[in-house]
């Protein structure tokens, strides 16, 4: 047995099936993310503000477009927000328990860190929920509340289009 | 770079979705409505241009509410314990009480110096990556994605107005982040700003206003209908070193 074993072993490594080997070895070493779960959708169809294999890959780009249009030219919209990033994916600081961005529980920095990939973010926004922070989101459970609850002046052109069709005015 | 400015006059009605200055009631009949706040997706506009008027002759004998006020509203100071490492002249100060005294006579009296939203902003004029601009709307403010901590726009300021951050950071407020290696300063707010437009009342204002003094007064400099417009008109204002040019969305009274 021990023998079959090793001569299937060399012809292995013989035909370079030794090359298949490796990253299951490594997949075994190097733990993949664990991603904790948002605490509210965006609507009942969908998780995240785009469909989550969007949002996996970029991210980054919302965020960014996001960053200058508030920045520069005083657009607030929720949508695409850091601000509720956190508000649904990081817990509120309560219950003692604060998860910041330099845990692997942290929402961004479980991928992150898996990725080896630095986030600046933090060290001028806020890695945490406020305290009185609540997101415009779905809140899991939230039965039929509809994720549109800010005030007509933070909905964007957008949601109002698609309340308006929805004749939830 | 800064955001485009349109300096041309103000347009026609109607010109932006977001002006919604009037209601129709007949074709080309429209009742005047007091401004209302931007829709969230509008970008600020050159149509407005926000200011303050300080009636220094309001201020309490040693009141630094204002000052107070910021703090708690942006996150900074010994209320927040913010910046504990570093010594009282490297901690930031984005709004200040100045003592002046008259030494002939004796007189003295304060005022509350910020950045004052200069027309004309040094501070942006030396900015070697853009970081440090001004919005269509006059509100000065610097960009921390991309300022590099180089600190000109503080030699610039001719008000001393700016602040660098030396020392990790945690727990900002989500108004007003901050952080290590960057330079920050009074924003008028902004996020009160974009919120409530014309209606907006700066933290510092509405400290002073709790404390009874009432000596800010917050407003569109370029409606000649706002309270700080006809305030303006009525009785005038100061502009700090008016001689620099620099055109100041600061305005004083009684100093
Ligand atoms: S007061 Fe100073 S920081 Fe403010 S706009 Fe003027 S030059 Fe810039
Ligand atoms: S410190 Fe930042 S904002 Fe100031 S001049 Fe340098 S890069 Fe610009």
């Amino acid at each position: 047995m021990t023998r079959l074993f090793q001569s299937l072993q060399s012809l292995a490594l013989a035909t370079g099936m030794a090359f298949l080997a490796i990253p299951l070895l490594a997949s075994a070493e190097v733990p993949r993310p664990d991603i904790p779960e948002a605490n509210a959708r965006y609507s009942e169809a969908q998780g995240c503000v785009e469909p989550t294999e969007e949002m996996r890959k970029n991210h980054m780009e919302y965020i960014l477009h996001q960053r200058d249009e508030t920045m520069r030219r005083g657009v607030r919209t929720k949508q695409y927000s850091l601000e509720e990033c956190i508000n649904c994916h990081v817990p509120k600081p309560e219950s003692g328990k604060v998860v910041r961005s330099d845990s692997k529980e942290h929402f961004c920095s479980s991928c992150h860190s898996y990725a080896a990939v630095k986030i600046d973010c933090f060290s001028c926004h806020r890695d945490t929920p406020m305290p009185d922070a609540d997101t415009t989101m779905h809140r899991l459970g939230s039965g039929k509340a509809h994720h549109f609850t800010g005030t007509e002046a933070e909905l964007t052109a957008d949601a109002l289009r698609a309340v308006t069709e929805e004749g939830l005015q | 770079m800064s955001e485009h400015v349109d300096t041309s006059r103000r347009r026609f009605l109607g010109g932006t979705a977001g002006a919604a200055a009037g209601i129709s009631i007949a074709p080309g009949v429209f009742l005047n409505q007091v401004a209302q706040a931007k829709p969230a997706d509008q970008p600020v506009s050159s149509d407005n241009r926000w200011g303050m008027l300080i009636d220094t002759n309001k201020c309490g004998d040693g009141c630094d509410a204002c000052v107070r006020g910021c703090m708690e509203e942006n996150g900074w100071g010994d209320i927040h314990n913010s910046e504990p490492h570093s010594s009282p002249e490297q901690k930031a100060q984005w709004i200040r009480i100045v003592e002046l005294r008259d030494t002939s006579t004796g007189y003295a009296h304060q005022l509350p110096l910020m950045c004052q939203h200069c027309k004309h902003p040094p501070c942006v004029d030396v900015c070697p990556t853009g970081a440090s601009m001004k919005r269509a709307d006059g509100i000065v403010l610097v960009d921390k994605h991309i300022c590099i901590g180089c600190r000109y726009c503080m030699m610039a300021c001719p008000y001393k107005a700016r602040s660098f951050i030396h020392e990790d950071l945690q727990d900002q407020l989500v108004v007003a982040p901050r952080g290590k290696g960057t330079v920050e300063s009074c924003t008028l707010c902004v996020h009160r700003v974009d919120k409530d437009g014309a209606d907006a009342v700066p933290a510092c204002a509405e400290a002073c206003a709790a404390e009874g003094h009432d000596a800010f007064v917050f407003g569109d400099m370029n409606d000649p209908n706002s309270e700080i417009s006809r305030q303006l008109a009525l009785h005038g204002g100061t502009q700090i070193r008016a001689d620099l040019g620099l055109d100041l969305g600061v305005r004083y009274r009684g100093i």
